[in-house]
């Protein structure tokens, strides 16, 4: 039997990371707020199947780069992006790809919970309802069960589904939430700050369920905390004043990164 | 390297280098006195380097809890990461060159009443001169952080190792021309085998510091030139 030695296997997996392919795509990618000029020249990939995180300072243009990835800035007046992104093959920025479709492919939950004011079923059967997913009851019942289970959140809500689900605790909110946005099958989910307003426990709740979705969803996710970047994700971003400084693997990130601006920001030393 | 946006983050790497230097500094001079004691079979000097031990143990300890509560209250990473985790390493080495020269200062006493003839003395005395510079240039690269420095020490092993060879050869020698002789030599061989470990853990700290300012592992083979194992052995 041909047993492999441990540097062997670490670096078989490293070179398997290495040939994940690419679920997104980012060339050159620029954002203008008015004559403000937030991203410049980002080159970005995001690998199928793998968690990646986005580190940096505030202010640095993480959330804005997230945000181009399913087109949120379009809501934002004034704001300008230019350069190309695709997902998979599909340009997302061709004026004939229709946004909403976008946003059922490439999901997002935001830094606070934000259930409707609906009950915990209707806040799940949302998205499926209005994409068509879904047409009969037991259909509609199959989703909602399926998605909160993903979310770890079934056993919890099960005998009460139909009591609203902002009646829940913080850390079941935004379970909620994850909950409605795997409910349309989406291909990548986004994340801004997920656990930023929930105590340990949710938050490890939430990162060991970030650690399961990874195995059918693409998973970006920015974040503050610099150990949440090293406990969850497989490659790390880490931005500055508009720029992507480094990308890595996230082992290489907090052991011994490249960059000197990444180094001083992960140690909380003064650039 | 720029500071930490807290400070007190900062005193507490400063806390576990200042304690390094200082371990370096009481395991150089028990080594030295160690040797000193051995060849002028002074019971005296050999005494005090057995009861200067408990200053390193003590030492190694402090850096060790101290370390452990940076890691829990900082979650360092990083070029911090490594220097914490170097420290704790880097202790442990200094700890056990102090109980080599211990084990050293212990055999005087056994030593002391047979005289040891002139030469093997020189020869113990080069042999530990060697393994003190060594270690005091490792003390000084621990000062500066200079991987390149780190790396030369570390080429540098194989002269200890060599020396001691050839001492091991010539106290066999001793041990064959008169019976008498086997004790004390026997004594001087586990004190040349001392001091060539000293050596061994000199370059030890120079791999470890050459991590803390790399991140990477010095590259290569560690240098060897020690064939005492296989010495003797019946050649086919």
């Amino acid at each position: 039997m041909n047993i492999m030695s441990e540097a062997a296997v670490e670096k078989a997996l490293d070179q398997k990371m290495n040939t994940v392919p690419y679920k997104m795509i980012g060339k050159d990618v620029s954002v203008y707020y008015g004559e403000k000029r937030a991203l410049f020249d980002v080159n970005l990939n995001i690998r199928e199947n793998t968690v990646t995180a986005l580190i940096g300072p505030s202010g640095c243009g993480k959330s804005t780069f997230l945000r181009t990835l399913n087109r949120m800035n379009d809501t934002i007046e004034n704001c300008r992006v230019t350069g190309k992104i695709t997902l998979d093959e599909d340009d997302i920025y061709d004026p004939t790809i229709d946004v909403v479709e976008l946003r059922a492919r490439v999901g997002m939950v935001f830094q606070k919970p934000n259930p409707f004011p609906k009950s915990i079923y209707d806040n799940v059967a949302y998205g499926p309802r209005i994409h068509g997913l879904a047409r009969t009851k037991s259909e509609f019942d199959d989703v909602v069960e399926t998605s909160l289970q993903k979310a770890g959140l079934w056993n919890e809500v099960k005998d009460r589904l139909q009591e609203p689900g902002t009646g829940l605790s913080g850390g079941q909110q935004q379970r909620l939430c994850i909950a409605r946005a795997v409910a349309v099958s989406p291909e990548v989910i986004l994340m801004d700050e997920p656990c930023s307003a929930l105590d340990p426990i949710a938050t490890a709740k939430v990162e060991e369920l970030i650690h399961e979705l990874r195995s059918n969803f693409t998973i970006v996710i920015v974040t503050h905390s610099m150990q949440q970047a090293a406990r969850v994700s497989q490659r790390t971003a880490m931005f500055h004043l508009g720029n992507l400084v480094e990308e890595n693997d996230t082992d290489k990130m907090f052991t011994n990164p490249d960059d000197q601006r990444t180094q001083d920001y992960i140690m909380g030393r003064f650039g | 390297m720029s500071m930490h946006i807290m400070s007190a983050y900062d005193e507490e790497l400063k806390y576990l280098t200042r304690r390094i230097s200082e371990m370096g500094g009481i395991a150089e001079q028990m080594v030295g006195e160690s040797v000193r004691a051995l060849v002028n079979s002074d019971l005296a000097l050999a005494q005090k380097v057995i009861s200067d031990d408990t200053i390193l143990d003590e030492a190694e300890r402090q850096i060790g809890e101290k370390a452990i509560i940076t890691i829990a209250k900082r979650q360092p990473v990083a070029a911090d990461l490594r220097e914490i985790m170097g420290s704790i390493r880097i202790a442990s080495d200094l700890e056990r060159v102090g109980d080599l020269g211990k084990n050293n200062a212990k055999r005087v006493i056994a030593v002391a009443g047979s005289g040891i003839p002139r030469k093997l003395a020189r020869g113990l005395e080069h042999l530990a001169e060697l393994a003190l510079v060594q270690l005091k240039e490792v003390l000084d690269v621990y000062a500066s952080r200079s991987p390149e420095k780190a790396n030369s020490i570390r080429e540098r092993d194989e002269e200890i190792d060599a020396i001691y060879t050839s001492l091991f050869r010539e106290l066999l020698t001793y041990m064959m021309e008169d019976p008498r002789n086997i004790t004390p030599c026997t004594h001087l061989l586990f004190c040349a085998k001392n001091i060539e470990r000293i050596g061994d853990h000199a370059t030890n700290i120079a791999e470890t510091i050459y991590y803390m300012a790399t991140g990477a592992q010095p590259e290569g083979e560690r240098p060897k030139d020690d064939n005492t194992s296989t010495l003797g052995a019946v050649k086919d």
